[in-house]
């Protein structure tokens, strides 16, 4: 958009007292909030956390006709009642950062569900101005909303829309402007609890007049007690006296129903809002989604086409992305090697040794993964983006209960083909904290594709033709692995619990192709963000493990310790090499490769290969790539499950998991080989 | 659950099949499970199509316009009344 062009870059945590207004994005799933908020920020987005905890913080600034705006996207929510963090993190914000104007995002093809979030916030103190988006779709269902009869109904200003074309969003800011310069609220339409439920709502109101603790409105915290809102409820029983708080809750305990008598009064003013300003209601005009959904979500065709389409991702991801990464490989990181080797020819030899074997072998190795990625993530936002994601969650929802989770964890599962990393980010979509750390606990058993690249290496070395359908078998073993640890672990540590699969399946729309170039960026960022410091320190690490102490290989302390513990690889076939190569995939699981490359002295491409196939059996062979698959996640995954965990314990347990796991599998896979004769 | 033809009878969620109508009479679930469903549009008296429904797994129900996916015990736990037609 060219009028509301960023002129800096956000990287404070808060704009409050940065001398510019505030406006607060705010709007259920599926409105086309975060396109929004795309349009106006432009790439020039901080994105990090909320302070305190693993909810994506998205903020940014633009600019209108010389005026500049802080901008804060809101998590998404459907209500403003404390059922998950986004909730509570939405109304904080709103109450205690008094935003200057809060803009709630609303689906003008969907009004009566999606001003549901705007009956909560119209109760709140900010000013509120509805971006009535999706007018196109609406257009296109046959559904005509008037704007300005919703504002009169309302009570608030309505900016009609529709991001996805960038249109309206500067009309949005001059309307934000005008809400600015006005210095006042209006006067908001607000909904009123069903009439059965006035007079204890008033009594309850009476209960906790004079107690009721800054920023928190007085006459909405006693909507919320009835409501049955756990923090509030927590917060006004240590701001209230004991024998007071026992009067009020003994109210609140006869009217333990009164939150679908709140949520009905709410949808009834949503329903004057919606008969006054909506002139055609739409008439099965959803036609094209239930086509689509009778065989996307179909029990059993859902599940054919889905594993077409994730054959298709990873087709696709594989021919383009594998020549882009070995061209990188050779001609970059290879390139690099050869001149830093040239030009640091006469320093020290650690000197040397640091950057091309530390740097450029290590974390110059990992970043050539990025093309591959962004195939991937590109290909994922795109499934994303057009709705088919939900369907994908929904047929798979009956697989999930094996392991007594729901549909909604095979999406940060999937994402986990392309890099463990975001899918150990991508948990955070679940709504139960037990489905999530379980999630998170098992998502390093999807193989990524540094896992498949090893295996593309290695596997027609130890099986020439046989090696696609040995990979696929690798692939699927992985899974079973998975779905089996998955089912233990839900019985051993969650005994057993389910939590509810409720979810919105958004109607297909063409995606957008900005949406998506956000989200592949910003995955790809985080990625590298990852081996420019994680990565890179381990690698170095490592190398100088492999260096020290008397500057070659083969008495160096990494070989040192690889012997010591050689006979745990004798378990599973390995002399020492393949031990080493083995922990050296810690750092990153393509280092299996470059490791053996150093140890038998050859580079990658040369002869490594043969010199593989000679030395060991194929029952070794397989047993590596067995152990490879499911060792220890990478050192980026480990340090992501530590920070979206917030625990060490559950990140050790999550290693000596995968320590028993890999090293049984692997020791399993090499004594069958052996007994049938490989 | 597949034998019963009468309309006005209550039922759960998960009795309905496709292309029938209810109202929603109550929710058995807990608390904060029904504080979700009633943001998502499920309140006493609001009518439910359902969309897809196959007998076993998830089922997708129409609620307010909006397209919801349950799982088969979510649904289980709202008691709604078929809608006489």
């Amino acid at each position: 958009m060219n009028d509301c062009h960023t002129t800096t870059v956000a990287t404070r945590p808060f704009f409050i007292r940065q001398n510019m207004p505030l406006i607060a994005l705010a709007g259920q799933p599926n409105v086309g909030k975060s396109t929004l908020f795309n349009l106006l920020t432009g790439l020039n987005q901080h994105v990090g956390n909320w302070p305190g905890k693993t909810v994506e913080r998205r903020d940014g600034t633009c600019s209108v006709d010389g005026h500049q705006y802080g901008v804060v996207d809101l998590p998404g929510t459907y209500s403003l009642t404390a059922n998950s963090p986004e909730e509570i993190i939405a109304r904080e914000f709103v109450l205690r950062e008094e935003p200057d104007v809060v803009v709630a995002v609303v689906n003008a093809a969907n009004l009566e569900r999606s001003l549901y979030l705007v009956a909560e916030l119209i109760a709140l103190p900010s000013p509120l101005v509805v971006a009535l988006n999706m007018m196109d779709v609406a257009t296109q269902e046959g559904i005509h909303v008037e704007p300005e009869v919703l504002q009169a109904a309302l009570g608030v200003p309505v900016v009609p829309m529709t991001a996805t074309r960038s249109t309206g969003a500067r009309e949005l800011i001059c309307v934000v402007q005008e809400t600015l310069d006005a210095h006042s609220a209006g006067a908001p339409h607000l909904p009123e609890i069903r009439a059965d439920h006035r007079q204890v709502l008033a009594e309850i109101a009476q209960h906790i007049a004079g107690h009721v603790p800054q920023p928190y409105p007085a006459a909405w915290v006693a909507l919320k007690l009835l409501e049955g809102d756990v923090e509030i409820t927590r917060t006004m029983k240590t701001a209230l006296s004991p024998d007071k708080w026992e009067a009020a809750h003994a109210v609140l305990r006869q009217h333990d129903d009164a939150l679908l008598a709140i949520a009905s009064g709410r949808y009834e003013w949503i329903g004057r809002m919606v008969r006054a300003a909506v002139v055609q209601p739409k008439i099965g005009q959803v036609s094209l989604t239930k086509q689509l959904d009778e065989w996307a979500a179909h029990p059993f065709w859902g599940l054919v086409i889905l594993a077409g389409i994730l054959g298709l991702v990873f087709w696709l991801t594989f021919t383009v992305g594998s020549p882009v990464q070995n061209w990188l490989a050779t001609r970059i990181v290879g390139g690099l090697s050869n001149l830093a080797g040239q030009l640091l020819e006469n320093t020290t030899f650690w000197l040397k040794g640091l950057i091309v074997n530390g740097v450029l072998g290590g974390a110059g190795a990992v970043i050539t993964f990025v093309p591959i990625m962004v195939i991937f993530f590109a290909a994922f936002g795109l499934l994303e983006d057009l709705g088919y994601m939900a369907r994908a969650a929904y047929v798979m929802d009956n697989l999930m209960h094996l392991m007594g989770l729901h549909g909604k964890s095979f999406l940060p599962l999937f994402l986990g083909f392309g890099c463990n990393v975001p899918a150990i980010m991508g948990t955070r979509v679940i709504d139960s904290k037990q489905s999530r750390l379980l999630t998170t606990l098992i998502a390093p058993l999807v193989p990524c594709t540094a896992r498949m690249a090893v295996v593309a290496f290695l596997a027609p070395a130890f099986f020439g033709p046989r090696a696609l359908i040995v990979s696929w078998g690798l692939v699927l073993f992985s899974l079973m692995i998975l779905v089996l640890s998955g089912s233990v672990l839900n019985k051993v540590i969650f005994k057993g619990q389910r939590s509810a699969f409720i979810m919105e399946m958004p109607l297909y729309h063409l995606p957008n192709t900005r949406t998506i170039g956000v989200l592949v960026w910003q995955r790809s960022l985080s990625f590298l963000k990852k081996a420019g410091t994680n990565i890179l320190a381990m690698s170095v690490v490592i190398w100088a493990l492999s260096v020290l102490p008397g500057g070659d290989l083969n008495h160096s302390y990494l070989v040192q310790f690889g012997k010591f513990i050689e006979p745990v690889g004798r378990w599973m076939g390995f002399d020492w090499r393949l031990t080493v190569a083995l922990i050296t995939s810690f750092p990153a699981k393509e280092n299996a490769i470059a490791t053996l490359g150093v140890i038998f002295g050859n580079s990658p491409n040369a002869g490594l290969v043969q010199t593989l196939t000679s030395t060991f059996s194929t029952a070794t062979g397989l047993s590596f790539l067995v152990t490879t698959m499911l060792f220890i996640p990478c050192m980026a995954t480990v340090a992501v499950i530590r920070q979206e965990t917030n625990s060490w314990g559950w990140t050790l347990l999550n290693i000596a998991l995968f320590l028993v796991i890999s090293i049984t599998a692997g020791a399993g896979v090499y004594h069958l080989a052996l007994a049938i004769g490989l | 659950m597949w034998g019963r033809t009468a309309d006005g009878q209550q039922v759960t969620l998960a009795d309905l099949r496709i292309n029938e109508h209810a109202i929603i009479l109550a929710f058995g679930s807990g608390r904060s499970e029904t504080t979700r469903l009633a943001s998502l549009g499920f309140t006493p008296g609001t009518e439910v199509d359902m969309t897809q429904n196959y007998g076993h797994g998830p089922l997708i129900v129409t609620v307010r316009g909006t397209r919801v996916a349950l799982g088969r015990g979510e649904a289980a736990k709202i008691l709604v009344e078929r809608n006489k037609e």
